[in-house]
């Protein structure tokens, strides 16, 4: 008896030093972006709110953000585009070569970053086009479609095929199905495949390192500053983006949570 | 058995023939791929058998068949190859360990509390929005040699004055695992949400020892979710420069492959090194990958 209450705190216990475990560095930027920038000094130096009210005062930081957000956004909406078709036609077609386009879809989740931002750099290197925003936005692009096919695909799986049929039955024709039936309801997967896009594509540096030439972006002003220690602003907009992101992701994940417990509640 | 389910699927979500539309819907993704995924690919093996061009300057190569340039890569840079999958495999081992009472947790016990669980999921995904690299500085002070956690070690004396943390496998090793552990969990959880709970009860029901239950029915029913995880989890990090390098947790004690593939690509300007490199590694990864799936029969995951 004794060990079956051990085991009922031991796993929660856990848990919740486990999350305090994920969670500290992300407290520990959020703190620190309140750091007193005048002392030039590592460590705590004390607390102010300039660096939120003045962040375009470090103008690198800016604009290296700037450029993240115009690259996350262009390579979001070409993805999410690209891989919802992909993964429409891959689950609802039947033709000679899907094994082999999901084989091709499936590949570059298996690539290590570092090889696909080589691979792309030697190729822009032996065809002779000069790398910057383009180029990035290209290499960004090319990681997020299969993250948005996986997505997209798991949603497909979910919807119930009789909707579709019943709106073929009352003679709709397929453009109408799709506008008014199929899309609405995939609309949440293609949302949640945006949503991962855009955060892998705003924070990656791997693919970014190879491709970028002279071009800033938000995560290269990081990997630079890091040897001499990350200026405030850089934790302040780490925290802003942080907490919008999280915001958007709360409110679709407890709006769903409150309409299963509805559902439950009704089902009762 | 993978097919066998999905031609199912397909038939019964009415299988669509227009072959326009199809073309039209895989055409420019197609496309996209051939141009920068499998050319650059072709790029990245020619470019690993260009020879130096006598008298040229730096980054200056010619068209060759120099298979000497693989032979190389691996004499000179095997401790980092080795380095690169010892640190990925314990990483990646780490992280199951952690994440698994995690995942269970979050799939199973919190089932009946919709909101709880939806929190808790937003936590694990929560690292995800904040930059890997802040994340990773966070812990480089954390471990850094006046930080209040080297003094602690010190004032325990589990550290001597000299030594250090930053920079030492074991650090590099920890910051591998923290970063991946998010890809570790959400597939884990994915998985274990399915979970029939229904067996757990016939287990217990049956005299079994909630241990013995876990090994013969979560456990093995759990392997398509392992399986995901840790190929998510490994793959990145036998790739990744960012936590090892010296900017960050590590030194060139702790250099990976990655680190030599970015080091002779862009700052060297070695590009034919940095090929081989990549062009092994990912080689290499195709060859466990393949094993890994045979072994744990999981070949629908593809």
């Amino acid at each position: 008896m004794s060990k079956f209450s051990l085991g009922k705190y031991l796993l929660p216990t856990y848990i919740f030093l486990a999350f305090i475990f994920l969670m500290f560095p992300i407290a520990y930027t959020f703190v620190f972006s309140f750091n007193d920038p005048f002392k030039n000094t590592p460590g705590w130096q004390g607390f102010t709110f300039d660096n939120w009210t003045g962040v375009c005062n470090n103008e690198a930081v800016c604009e290296a953000f700037g450029n993240s957000i115009l690259i996350a956004v262009t390579a979001t909406i070409v993805s999410t585009i690209l891989g919802t078709m992909l993964a429409i036609a891959v689950t609802r077609y039947e033709f000679k070569g899907r094994s082999a386009t999901n084989l091709l879809l499936f590949l570059p989740l298996a690539t290590p970053e570092v090889v696909m931002g080589a691979g792309l750099a030697a190729q822009f290197f032996n065809v002779g086009v000069p790398r910057g925003l383009g180029t990035i936005i290209i290499g960004h692009i090319l990681f997020t479609l299969s993250f948005v096919v996986v997505t997209v695909k798991a949603r497909i799986a979910t919807l119930d095929p009789r909707l579709e049929e019943a709106g073929r039955d009352l003679y709709a024709p397929p453009t109408q199905v799709f506008m008014k039936i199929t899309f609405p309801l995939l609309l949440p997967g293609i949302m949640a495949a945006a949503l991962l896009s855009l955060a892998l594509s705003f924070d990656d540096y791997i693919v970014t390192a190879f491709n970028s030439g002279t071009e800033i972006t938000f995560p290269k002003y990081v990997y630079a500053a890091a040897l001499r220690g990350i200026p405030p602003e850089a934790n302040v907009i780490g925290s802003a983006v942080f907490i919008f992101a999280i915001a958007l992701v709360l409110v679709f994940q407890l709006g769903g949570a409150l309409k299963r417990k509805r559902i439950a509640k009704l089902a009762k | 058995m993978s097919t066998q389910v999905s031609v199912k699927k397909v038939k019964t979500a009415g299988k669509s023939k227009n072959p326009r539309i199809l073309l039209l819907l895989v055409l420019p993704g197609l496309f996209y791929l051939g141009l920068f995924f499998i050319t650059p690919f072709a790029s990245l093996i020619t470019t690993s058998l260009q020879a130096p061009v006598l008298g040229g300057g730096i980054g200056v190569y010619q068209p060759a068949w120099e298979f000497g340039n693989y032979v190389f890569v691996v004499t000179e840079y095997f401790d980092q190859i080795v380095r690169s999958f010892v640190y990925a495999t314990l990483a990646t081992s780490l992280a199951l360990a952690i994440s698994y009472p995690i995942a269970y947790f979050i799939g199973v016990k919190a089932r009946n509390k919709p909101v709880l669980q939806a929190l808790l999921l937003t936590l694990v995904i929560a690292p995800f929005f904040i930059s890997f690299l802040l994340r990773t500085f966070a812990w480089k002070q954390v471990f850094s040699q006046n930080s209040w956690f080297s003094t602690l070690l010190r004032d325990l004396g589990l550290m001597a004055e000299n030594e250090f943390l930053l920079g030492s496998s074991f650090v590099v090793i920890f910051g591998l695992t923290y970063n991946f552990i998010p890809f570790m969990t959400l597939p884990l959880y994915t998985n274990l949400e399915r979970l029939d709970t229904a067996l757990l009860e016939a287990g217990s029901d049956l005299y079994a020892k909630p241990s013995s239950t876990f090994w013969k029915v979560t456990f093995p029913l759990s392997i398509p979710g392992i399986t995901s995880g840790t190929l998510l989890t490994f793959i990145p990090i036998a790739g990744d420069f960012v936590t090892a390098s010296g900017s960050f947790l590590g030194s060139p004690n702790t250099s990976m492959l990655g680190n030599v593939i970015e080091a002779n690509y862009i700052l060297i300007q070695d590009f034919p090194s940095a090929s081989a490199l990549s062009v092994l590694l990912m080689a290499a990864i195709v060859v466990l990958v393949s094993i890994y799936i045979r072994r744990t029969g999981t070949e629908d995951l593809l």
